[in-house]
């Protein structure tokens, strides 16, 4: 019942061999090491699983593997010293440290998306994620300042 | 993880997707039409509802349900348009703004429109505007393609026939821009299922009506909306008379007993009126 499939991974060609069934979150954790996506609750509700597919934000426990054939991924692995990462850092945006890697692709995507996102749309996309350490303010602060930078006009 | 094996087909257009559903269907496979998938792969995830599924056919691919755009005296809407879309696209605020409260926004990025509106969980609160609007929907499936207004295929859940999926979803223009207003009200946070959502347009003749997470199933009642267009009533005494009319029971569990959610409903319908009536 297995099939191979072709995606993009962090910017390098990927084929695994997968059962239909098996979702995204499985399939970079199990087959390609990659365990930056976290399984929370995998039912589509805490966000710890967030990656990029087509640089929109996902939670991979909720697509199917086989639905990301000849697309393109980005897991937390992917991202190198991105405004959004220093932010955390300098930020405080993290406690224990298991929300963050969801937290970080869906403020990277957000920042991307949507550089000049008003408190509506941080709130709306933000909510999307569940901090169990309830650090929301400061990673709120993390993402305003990134967006205040990118409106500067003084990052990438 | 999804404890049973399925196979995952990805037709490109409508002809294929019904031709693979019957085949599948022959091999004895309880095949399943996949759009965004998210309730499915829940579902399956814990072993509850589609455990007979041995294959899923994904519509995403067909270009006609991936379509937005004028036609006629219509704005058509893909089915696999996902929900954080149409909350952007403006075209028709009520949709987007229904679209803007189910789930989260990353979600939502996964969530279809024809999704939500034939899914199993009760609230399907994208249904509400098409239910208010009249809206058809565009069908495919063994007998080819056919538009039906959503009445004829919606009591409380979407019935239709073995092979068939919605392609398209048809709202009359002149529907877009009416008056409207749509409450969702939630136990506690604002990402939560819904203790009730009252969803109301303002038409030339009078205001309609249409509910989710007061009962069962969502739905949009011409007897209670008879009773809260009685203008020579008071306001207190219509919401009496159409809560008398309600078609079910009102659901009594952990998001709101009842009686709460009766309380709400009158406060939430109190001002759903005072709003719309007041609207010149």
């Amino acid at each position: 019942m297995k099939k191979t499939i072709d995606f993009t991974v962090n910017n390098e060609q990927k084929s695994v061999q997968i059962r239909s069934a098996d979702t995204l979150l499985i399939t970079l954790r199990e087959q390609l090491g990659l365990t930056g996506a976290k399984p929370g609750c995998e039912n589509g509700d805490c966000g710890a699983c967030t990656v990029l597919v087509d640089d929109q934000p996902m939670k991979s426990c909720l697509m199917l593997t086989a639905e990301t054939a000849n697309r393109s991924i980005t897991t937390i692995e992917g991202l190198h010293d991105t405004p959004i990462q220093k932010a955390f850092l300098e930020h405080w945006g993290f406690q224990c440290g298991y929300c963050t890697s969801g937290f970080i692709m869906n403020c990277h995507a957000l920042a991307n998306i949507h550089p000049d996102a008003n408190a509506y749309e941080i709130e709306n996309w933000l909510q999307s994620n569940i901090c169990r350490c309830t650090g929301y303010e400061e990673i709120k602060e993390a993402i305003m300042s990134v967006l205040k930078t990118k409106e500067a006009g003084t990052s990438g | 993880m999804i404890p049973i094996n399925f196979e995952y087909h990805r037709p490109t257009s409508i002809t294929e997707a019904v031709e693979t559903f019957q085949q599948l269907q022959l091999d004895g496979k309880g095949p399943l039409y996949f759009n965004g998938g998210t309730e499915i792969i829940t579902l399956l995830r814990v072993n509850q509802f589609y455990t007979n599924t041995r294959a899923v056919i994904d519509i995403k691919a067909i270009p006609e349900c991936c379509y937005t755009g004028f036609e006629d005296d219509h704005y058509i809407i893909g089915a696999s348009i996902p929900l954080a879309q149409i909350e952007t696209m403006g075209t028709f605020p009520l949709l987007g703004k229904n679209c803007s409260r189910i789930a989260d926004h990353t979600s939502r990025m996964k969530i279809t429109l024809g999704g939500n509106i034939c899914g199993k969980i009760k609230y399907r609160e994208a249904v509400l505007p098409l239910l208010l609007t009249d809206s058809e929907l565009t069908i495919a499936g063994p007998s080819g393609q056919r538009h039906v207004p959503i009445h004829q295929v919606f009591d409380q859940h979407m019935n239709l026939e073995q092979g068939e999926f919605i392609v398209q979803i048809r709202i009359p223009k002149l529907f877009l821009d009416v008056p409207f207003t749509s409450k969702k009200q939630t136990k506690i946070d604002r990402i939560s299922y819904s203790l009730l959502t009252v969803s109301a347009i303002k038409t030339e003749q009078q205001i309609r009506f249409a509910f989710s997470g007061l009962c069962n199933f969502p739905f949009r009642s011409q007897e209670m909306e008879k009773a809260l267009n009685q203008c020579q009533l008071s306001v207190e005494e219509r919401i009496t008379e159409a809560i008398a009319l309600l078609p079910s029971p009102i659901l009594n569990d952990l998001h709101g007993s009842a009686a709460y959610r009766t309380f709400v409903l009158r406060n939430t319908l109190e001002e759903t009126i005072a709003e719309l009536e007041g609207e010149s």
